[in-house]
């Protein structure tokens, strides 16, 4: 779908690295460069027609994302991406809420940023970090959340979907369990918002981190959303300007209103304005298009491989567009490597998930991720590059 | 050294490389390379008496060229003096990163001398040289 809308796409490639970065369509490049082209200009406080002008486009982003995740607009929080909002999560807000001996509940296939903050966190306060089991599909199910589930239990922390098998965790019924047994429930949506609807109030989440890079906007913004009243006991991780209403030489200060108190400094202008397009492009297609037209081309994905003898598959039956594999003997790298011959473009690796060779067995893997733009004759191109992998060695040596 | 020959070279060391798999010996110096640009992983363990490499061993997950990089190494280096050792992955660096060096020294290692026409796998080249080093570092 839309494809003509990414130049990128001009050149001969198989673009299958979205879980990593997606590429950009021309409007939002469009809009980043309008801002430098014709409105340069910092926010806050600007009396001039240009910085008025940028000031209310970075505004109504916040609009743009209320309506896209379902949140009110004070609610959302301008990040430099995933990383940095799920670390607000953690050292502004859980770090001052929760004492030693509370207990966190993750997964070994989160990613290393829903995984080494709290870390950290255990390592400061003294909390405690417990794995829920994943099934023999690597799976998370509610009930293993409630098998893990004790009276010390403050926080459930998860990736909607998970990026190294993209498979779709139930955030709804656990957001209901958590929100009925008062436990605090994060979710991590970086590669879940970029791919299908997600609704914050719906779901009974408290905080939500995602990136703007994987949803078809630029690199260096993300958004935390968090619920207004927790929001309102979250400390800012940075202090500075923009951020405060008064400050005085015997150390008092006075910090702005939720959200504007977490976003010490000038912020990534052009990238917000440059997110809220990206959105807008986004909500425009449809996120239930988009999630049903990826799960169609992962089915044809898999249909086509089955002919293909030596492939390792790990995740046939998750819904999203998301493939792991191996051939069978062949190390990830090279296999992509291989790829790289055919102008295709996958990643390998462990793909910063590295407690999930704890449940799998298998450290590295091959990692296809599509998104909208890729159609059906990539993945024919992919197969029968593929379907030629037995002599890798005399492509890749 | 023409190019069938050159991967055959790599592809057995690949498939079929020295001194897999560690021991437990505490008289051997260890490290581990876990490569910031690369997922290769491998575990080193070499045992120096008198100033020379007497065995090394290794194990680890690592891609073809990194894997047959480190058997061919293991290879040319058991038997040799500290010095030698050092002259022979200088000149390995030196011919990897197309300067000149002394094509004698290296023996079978000149199957890589034209991989940085592939820039991402310098560094899978490179692997089992800068575990030695790193080794190398430990002694002083
Ligand atoms: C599931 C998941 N969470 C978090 C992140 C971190 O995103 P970023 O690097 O944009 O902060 C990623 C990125 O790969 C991810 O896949």
């Amino acid at each position: 779908m839309n494809r003509e809308d990414f130049p990128i796409l001009q050149q001969n490639i198989v673009y299958f690295d979205n879980a990593a970065t997606t590429l950009k369509p021309k409007k939002v490049i469009d809009s980043m460069d309008e801002y430098y082209l014709r409105h340069t200009s910092n926010i806050h406080r600007g009396d001039y027609n240009f910085a008025i002008q940028t000031n209310k486009l970075y505004d109504h982003v916040r609009n743009i994302v209320s309506k896209f995740v379902n949140c009110d607009s004070s609610e959302v929080i301008y990040t430099s991406g995933a990383t940095m909002s799920i670390n607000m999560v953690v050292f502004g807000y859980m770090k001052n809420h929760l004492k030693k001996g509370n207990e966190i509940l993750i997964s070994k296939a989160e990613h290393a940023s829903n995984i080494l903050p709290w870390m950290k966190l255990c390592e400061e306060v003294g909390t405690i970090l417990k794995y829920v089991p994943l099934n023999e599909n690597y799976e998370l199910t509610l009930d293993s959340i409630k098998k893990c589930v004790t009276s010390k239990t403050r926080v459930i922390s998860l990736a909607h979907v998970t990026n190294v098998l993209g498979d779709v965790r139930d955030i709804q019924a656990i957001g209901e369990f958590a929100r009925e047994n008062n436990i605090l429930f994060h979710v991590d949506g970086a590669q879940s918002v970029p791919h299908m609807p997600v609704d914050f109030k719906k779901s009974c989440i408290d905080f939500l981190s995602f990136s703007g890079h994987k949803m078809c906007g630029p690199t260096g913004v993300g958004i935390l959303v968090g619920r207004y009243d927790l929001l309102t006991e979250m400390d800012p991780v940075f202090y500075g300007g923009g951020m405060n209403s008064s400050f005085e030489s015997d150390l008092t200060y006075e910090l702005k209103a939720v959200p504007v108190k977490f976003e010490a400094g000038t912020p990534p202008i052009a990238e917000v304005i440059g997110l809220g397009e990206a959105i807008n492009y986004l909500m425009k297609i449809g996120m239930d298009k988009i999630h049903d037209y990826e799960v169609k081309l992962k089915k044809y994905l898999i249909s086509k491989l089955k002919d293909i003898p030596n492939l390792i598959l790990y995740n046939e039956d998750m819904n999203s567009g998301i493939l792991a594999f191996n051939i069978d003997g062949v190390f990830a790298q090279d296999t992509s490597v291989y790829l790289n011959h055919y102008n295709i473009c996958v990643r390998a690796g462990n793909h910063c998930a590295k407690l999930l060779k704890d449940a799998m067995n298998i450290r590295n893997t091959v990692r296809v991720s599509m998104y909208f733009y890729n159609n059906y004759e990539d993945i024919d191109r992919f197969v029968d590059a593929l379907k030629n992998s037995k002599d890798i060695f005399n492509v890749v040596l | 050294m023409d190019s069938n020959m050159r991967r055959e070279i790599i592809l057995d060391n690949y498939q079929e490389p020295v001194n897999r798999g560690l021991i437990g010996d505490e008289s051997y110096l260890k490290v581990n390379t876990n490569s910031e640009s690369c997922i290769d992983n491998l575990d080193f363990m070499v045992k120096i008496e008198d100033n020379v490499i007497k065995d090394i061993r290794f194990d680890g997950e690592a891609c073809a060229i990194s894997t047959s990089a480190t058997s061919i190494m293991i290879q040319k280096l058991i038997g040799k003096t500290v010095d030698e050792v050092k002259n022979i992955l200088e000149n390995y660096r030196n011919m990897i990163y197309e300067k000149s060096y002394d094509k004698e020294l290296l023996g079978e290692l000149v199957v890589y001398d034209e991989i940085s026409k592939q820039p991402n796998r310098v560094n899978c080249a490179l692997l089992p040289a800068v575990a030695v080093e790193r080794i190398l570092e430990k002694l002083k």
